[in-house]
């Protein structure tokens, strides 16, 4: 399984690291992505990410490591931006390489589950000319929860 | 032991981290929070409602109950909003 990580301030290109992921694993039958971006709301100017660097990726790390003990991966590409962003800027991305959709399909979405509710980054927003930290979902927790086991 | 702090908490009482000697009486994360709280100011603001905060310890996630030592790196945060 090869994993790569990757959190800087620097933007992506879903497509190119898509295709280095397929490279890389020689032959996976299946990709999947995320990508995610900072929502076009009224009123809001600008996202700003900050993390705790000695523990986001080591945590990020081990997600991944869980992902590939409970399904057969070839690959994963996490990259999560940080600093400040603007409305329709991307956020977040997340590949998986498998032999088959299945697996790509639920490790994808087990990872972002795990990032949203366990990563160490925190979100304040500028919005109408206020700074507010945005507040962290309950929804977002019962969707990290159903991978318990 | 080094003491970090992030987001909003960090926010509240100034400073994003300092070192800390741990007193022999303090075995746990809570009650290292409390002995913080206790200081007033911006730390009894973060550290005024314990169900908004969350800690790691050695940059592991940790519940308050978990042991503490001197030479651990403890982070108090609120519960994470990336992704």
């Amino acid at each position: 399984m090869i994993a790569e990580i990757r959190i800087g301030e620097c933007d992506f290109d879903a497509g190119a690291e898509t295709e280095a992921l397929a490279r890389r694993c020689e032959g996976p039958g299946a990709v999947t992505t995320f990508v995610g971006y900072v929502r076009a709301e009224p009123g809001l100017t600008s996202l700003t990410l900050e993390h705790y660097p000695a523990m986001s990726e080591r945590e990020m790390s081990r997600h991944v490591e869980e992902a590939a003990r409970r399904w057969a991966l070839l690959g994963v590409t996490v990259i999560h931006r940080v600093g400040r962003l603007n409305p329709g800027d991307r956020i977040v991305f997340v590949a998986v390489a498998a032999m088959h959709r299945r697996e790509a399909f639920e490790a994808c979405e087990f990872l972002m589950d795990y990032l949203k509710t366990r990563a160490p980054f925190w979100k304040r927003e500028e919005r109408d000319g206020a700074v507010v930290w945005v507040e962290a979902l309950n929804r977002d927790f019962d969707a990290a929860n159903r991978w318990r086991r | 032991m080094k003491l970090l702090y992030f987001a909003w908490v960090r926010q509240a009482i100034g400073v994003s981290e300092e070192t800390f000697d741990l007193p022999d009486d303090i075995r746990t994360v809570g009650a290292l929070a409390e002995r913080l709280r206790a200081r007033g100011g911006g730390y009894a603001s973060a550290f005024a409602e314990f169900g908004r905060l969350r800690a790691a310890v050695n940059q592991e996630h940790v519940p308050f109950d978990a042991p503490v030592g001197t030479n651990d790196e403890v982070a108090f945060f609120p519960p994470v909003t990336g992704g």
